[in-house]
Formats: structure tokens, C-alpha cells, sequence
């Protein structure tokens, strides 16, 4: 019991009840609890993940132990396969271009809502959260229609900007309430400086913004990386599909071999796995953070 | 937070602390710089003014005037139907169900995602070991996308591959299909929404007992009471804003599930499983019936509208 105190603190300081100590009997139940929780998260991952070095018979008679003959090939077809490297590189330059946009447009007029008083402001900022509202797909055909008559369907722009259009309420709200909390000070000496609203953006702004660029940045990566209703309107080539829609694709072609599915699939999702092991405080924080204060 | 609370040219950051003198001059060296905030302001808003103006206000508009006529999107919209589109929609039975089903996501959210991620959180927030590893893996669910999580329940729950069919396997039993059966195959994606969101609604509450003080408890430990009766009478209380919050996810959540749908069900079998916006795809968009979509799009318009504003009106008035 003594090295309780010296676990990991989770805020162990603040954690309510942590005046007393745990009984045994109670730490026993909770764990057994944890670990059930945790099994019925993580078995289907590694099913998922076992499942694509099986054979198709294997599968059937084995779903849950280890493979009794590993089947390399799944794996190594695809891993040297170009559509798999092509659905990646689809979905990295698509969630890139949406978090560089979501971020510039985001900052920009937000640090006008922060710093300017204008005619019309407030109601203006209010217009962009209205944004915060509904999904994009309520008017998903009237955008279809329009990001066709632009000329833009079937281009990584068709799915890029309305993203970022309907990424704007969100990041403006953050990168606004984060300007205003920031000391006045600098501001005031700023201007006896004589620094000028656009020095001022990026020499002090900025660089100061760190923690919330991170965090509308996450939030904008992790929903484009992810989505699959716009880009599955907008794009009609394979050849520019992001792999959420590789999946579906893939799953359609090899209907009868689940095995090559479950590959598939582990492979598609290993980035964002090992991205969130090594991220994983930021991300969590990003996540959570942002959508509270949004 | 307000928003009518804004900001001057030049004094924006915080509520001035009565600084009398150098701030005259201030003042005055602020009002030689006013003209210089046009330039700022012509070149940093109509980006995102433009894009979401072109990309979000626009359609939105023209999706209620699409939803006027039938239109199959060539062409400019020139047969009328006045409000047909929306007596079909309240006369189609998938609709009605999509209602349901979006109504199901929000109970068993209440009922089940969110108490387990309440009870998860107390456990994770008290001292144990691995709670920093009990987090990560709840959460992991969160960050993967919702085709990707569909897709891995629908090997799960295969009833000749997936996970399922093997425990009916082991006890002999004929493997159940429910993803095939409109009797359970709703039920079974409630599984799968509450699998995939638990963990976020779980960060939300560590975070909240965090933010309790801990004052508060040690009072209640001293009166004599015991965990559950803290938990009932002084935690929960004081987590009500969190709670209000998670409930407020859960019912936006609903309204936009449509990516976990397509790779488990597509909406069937026999419409049993459509939401609302897998109604919007399946009736509007794959048959390119614009103007029937585009009402769809604004019934969903004017329910996520009322339930945001009318939630926030009545339940997180004080949050």
C-alpha cells in the first residue's frame, strides 16, 4: 500500500477522496473493473490486427487466438502496395493544407474580434458562430453544387475548403478567447513602441500563441485526417481517395477475404495509433480542452 | 466569455486598473495609430469571411430555396413543388425511424455512456496505479475514425469471422447475426457509439473533479460520510455543469452520426438503422434529388438550431 503515494499523480493532489487511503478489498474491484473496460476496448483492436495475418479459414474457426500460420503476405501485399501509400499522402496533404488554413484564417480574424472594435463587430463575430452549429452535411448538396460549379469537385480544394469554412466558428472562438486573456501590457507598450496591429500579430502574438495553435491545430488535423462525408461527396478518382474512403473501397473489393479487410484496416490506423502514444498528452489535452471551450 | 463584451481600438486586453498618467499619452499616441486598424482589418477578415460565407451561410440558403422545387442539380431549379418535399419527408417511415434511432442515441448516452464514464472517471481520479494507462486506453477510441471503428465492429460483430460468431461458436450455439436482423442491428451500433465515445465524455468528468476543491470532501469525510454518500451528495452536485456538457456532446454527437453508420449498416437492414443524415445521403444525395435533400437538410438545420439554443437557454443558463 505504501507506494500508492508514489504513483503516477494524475493530480493525485486534487483527485477527490485522495485524503484517505484505498482499502484493498475496493482497489481489487476497481481494477478488475478497469481491466474488463479496458478488454472490451482493446480486444477488438488486436482481434483486428491478429486477424489480418490469418488465413480466410483460420479466421473462421479462430477469430480470437493467435494465428496458427502467420500470414506475412497480407500485410507485405499491401504495405508495398501503392494505393496504400497513395491513400495516406491523399489524407496527409488534405489534413495539412486544412489545419495551415483552418490556423491562418482562424488567427487572423480572430485577432480583429480580439483587438478591434469596429462597426458591427459583435455582430459579426457572431455570424462565424453560427458556424459552431450544425454539421456540415445539412447542406451538403447546395456545397456539392456549388464546389461543382467552381470547378473544384475532384480536387483536394473541393474537400480542403469546406473544411476549413466549417473549421472557422471553432477557430476563431479559441484563438480569440486566447488573445484576450493575454497580459494587456505588452500591448500598451506595443504601441508606444509604435508597433503597428501587424508587427504586433506576428512578433508578439504569435509567438506566444503556441498552446492554442496546438490545440486548433490538433483538432483540425484529427477531423480531416478522419473524415470521410466530404470527401466522399466531393471526390470521385480513386486515385485521390483519403483512406477513410480507401476502406470503404477496399472492403467492397475484397468482399469474401476479410482477412485482407482487417490488414487493411490495422495498417490504415497504425499511424494514428502510434501518433497518439507518443502525443498522447497533447492530444487528449487538444481534444478535450477544445471542445469545452468551444 | 460574453460576446457583447468587446474591446476598444487600442485598450483590448484586459479592464483598465486606474494607470492615470502614462495612459493620457498612450491615449493619444493610440489615436494618431487609429486610421492604421483599416489595413488590418481589410487584409485579416475576408479570408475566413469569404470562405465561410461562400462555403457555410450560402448553401445553407440556397438549400432552403432548393428545397422548393424538384431538382436533380443540372441546370437552374424551375419545377415548383411548394412544401411537397417536406410532406414526403414527415410522411416517409425511414425518416421516422431516423428520428427515432437519433432519439436512442441520445438515451442510451444518458443512460449507459454516461454514468460508465462518470463511474470510469472517479476510479481513474483516485490514486491508483496505471491511471495514466487506463486513460490512454479509453481515450485511444476516440481518435480513431468513426469508418475505421465501424469497420472493426463489423468484424466484430461477423457472425462467420468476427468475434461474435466465435463466442457462439465456443458455446455451441448458432452465431447471431445482428447487424443483419432490424430487430437488434440498432442496438448493436449503440454498442459501437458508446464503445467509440465513452472515453471522451470521461476526460470531460476527470476534468471536472478535477476542478472541485478538495476542501469540500475533506468537510464531508470529517461529518462522517461515507464514499458513496460523498459521492451522491457532494461530487455529483458540484459536476453538474459537466454533466449538462456531456449531455449537450451526446445530443450534437447523434445528430451528425453518419461516418460509423455507412461501414456497419448503411443505413439497413430495411431502413432499421438510419439517422439522420444517413437519411440525408441515402434519399438525397445517391439519387441526386437535390431539392428533397436540401429539405432534409433544412428540417436537420432547424432541429440542431432549436435543441442548441433551447439547451443552452434552459440547462446551461449558469454554466
Amino acid at each position: 500500500m505504501t507506494d500508492i503515494a508514489t504513483s503516477p499523480p494524475i493530480d493525485a493532489a486534487t483527485a477527490p477522496g485522495s485524503g484517505q487511503r484505498l482499502r484493498t478489498a475496493t482497489q481489487i474491484y476497481m481494477y478488475a473493473a478497469l481491466v474488463i473496460v479496458a478488454a472490451i476496448v482493446v480486444v477488438p483492436l488486436i482481434s483486428t490486427a491478429l486477424g489480418g495475418f490469418k488465413s480466410l479459414s483460420d479466421l473462421r474457426g479462430n477469430p480470437f487466438g493467435l494465428p496458427t500460420e502467420w500470414q506475412w503476405s497480407n500485410y507485405g501485399d499491401i504495405i508495398v502496395s501503392q494505393r496504400y501509400w497513395l491513400q495516406m499522402g491523399n489524407s496527409l496533404v488534405i489534413a495539412l493544407l486544412t489545419v495551415f488554413l483552418t490556423l491562418a484564417f482562424g488567427a487572423m480574424a480572430a485577432f480583429c474580434f480580439a483587438h478591434i472594435r469596429f462597426f458591427g463587430s459583435d455582430y459579426l463575430l457572431n455570424y462565424f458562430l453560427i458556424g459552431l452549429m450544425f454539421p456540415a452535411a445539412t447542406a451538403i448538396l447546395p456545397l456539392y453544387i456549388r464546389i461543382r460549379d467552381l470547378g473544384l469537385v475532384d480536387t483536394y480544394w473541393g474537400v480542403v475548403l469546406p473544411q476549413v469554412a466549417f473549421g472557422t466558428g471553432m477557430s476563431i472562438m479559441l484563438f480569440r478567447n486566447y488573445f484576450r486573456n493575454l497580459p494587456s501590457e505588452l500591448f500598451d507598450a506595443a504601441f508606444v513602441d509604435g508597433c503597428g496591429y501587424m508587427r504586433f500579430f506576428w512578433h508578439v502574438t504569435l509567438p506566444l500563441s503556441r498552446p492554442i495553435i496546438a490545440t486548433v491545430g490538433i483538432i483540425s488535423f484529427v477531423g480531416s485526417w478522419n473524415s470521410y462525408i466530404l470527401p466522399l461527396i466531393m471526390l470521385n478518382s480513386e486515385s485521390r481517395y483519403p483512406w477513410p474512403l480507401g476502406i470503404m473501397i477496399y472492403r467492397g473489393e475484397f468482399n469474401t477475404e476479410w482477412q485482407l479487410v482487417l490488414a487493411f484496416i490495422t495498417l490504415t490506423i497504425l499511424p494514428t495509433i502510434i501518433v497518439f502514444f507518443l502525443a498522447q498528452k497533447h492530444i487528449i489535452a487538444g481534444l478535450t480542452a477544445g471542445a469545452v471551450k468551444s | 466569455m460574453s460576446m457583447s463584451e468587446t474591446t476598444m481600438p487600442g485598450r483590448s486586453f484586459a479592464p483598465a486598473n486606474g494607470k492615470t498618467g502614462p495612459r493620457a499619452t498612450l491615449q493619444r499616441r493610440k489615436r494618431s495609430l487609429k486610421h492604421s486598424k483599416w489595413p488590418v482589418l481589410l487584409l485579416f477578415l475576408p479570408p475566413a469571411l469569404m470562405l465561410f460565407t461562400v462555403l457555410v451561410i450560402l448553401p445553407m440558403g440556397e438549400a432552403a430555396w432548393y428545397s422548393f422545387y424538384n431538382w436533380n442539380g443540372y441546370g437552374l431549379p424551375s419545377q415548383w413543388v411548394g412544401w411537397r418535399n417536406y410532406q414526403l419527408i414527415f410522411r416517409n417511415g425511414a425518416f421516422s425511424q431516423a428520428l427515432i434511432n437519433n432519439g436512442m442515441i441520445v438515451v442510451a448516452s444518458i443512460l449507459i455512456q454516461i454514468p460508465l464514464a462518470l463511474w470510469l472517471a472517479t476510479m481513474i481520479s483516485s490514486r491508483i496505479h496505471g491511471a495514466l494507462f487506463f486513460r490512454l486506453i479509453f481515450f485511444l477510441p476516440y481518435v480513431l475514425a468513426d469508418v475505421a471503428a465501424g469497420m472493426i465492429w463489423r468484424f466484430v460483430y461477423d457472425g462467420d469471422f468476427g468475434l461474435v460468431g466465435g463466442i457462439a461458436h465456443l458455446f455451441g450455439a448458432e452465431p447471431p447475426y445482428w447487424l443483419a436482423d432490424r430487430d437488434t442491428a440498432m442496438y448493436a451500433i449503440l454498442g459501437v457509439v458508446i464503445w467509440k465515445y465513452f472515453g471522451f465524455h470521461m476526460m470531460l468528468f476527470i476534468a471536472g473533479l478535477q476542478a472541485i476543491d478538495k476542501s469540500v470532501l475533506e468537510a464531508a469525510d470529517i461529518d462522517g460520510a461515507t464514499g458513496l454518500q460523498k459521492f451522491r451528495l457532494v461530487t455529483l452536485p458540484l459536476l453538474g455543469s459537466t454533466v449538462r456538457l456531456s449531455v449537450f456532446f451526446a445530443v450534437v454527437g447523434s445528430l451528425q452520426l453518419f461516418d460509423m453508420i455507412m461501414p456497419l449498416t448503411g443505413g439497413g437492414p430495411s431502413n432499421s438503422t438510419q439517422t439522420m443524415v444517413t437519411f440525408l445521403y441515402n434519399f438525397g444525395v445517391t439519387r441526386m434529388q437535390v431539392g428533397f435533400g436540401s429539405a432534409v437538410g433544412v428540417v436537420l438545420f432547424v432541429i440542431c438550431v432549436t435543441l442548441a439554443f433551447s439547451y443552452k437557454r434552459i440547462f446551461m443558463r449558469h454554466d
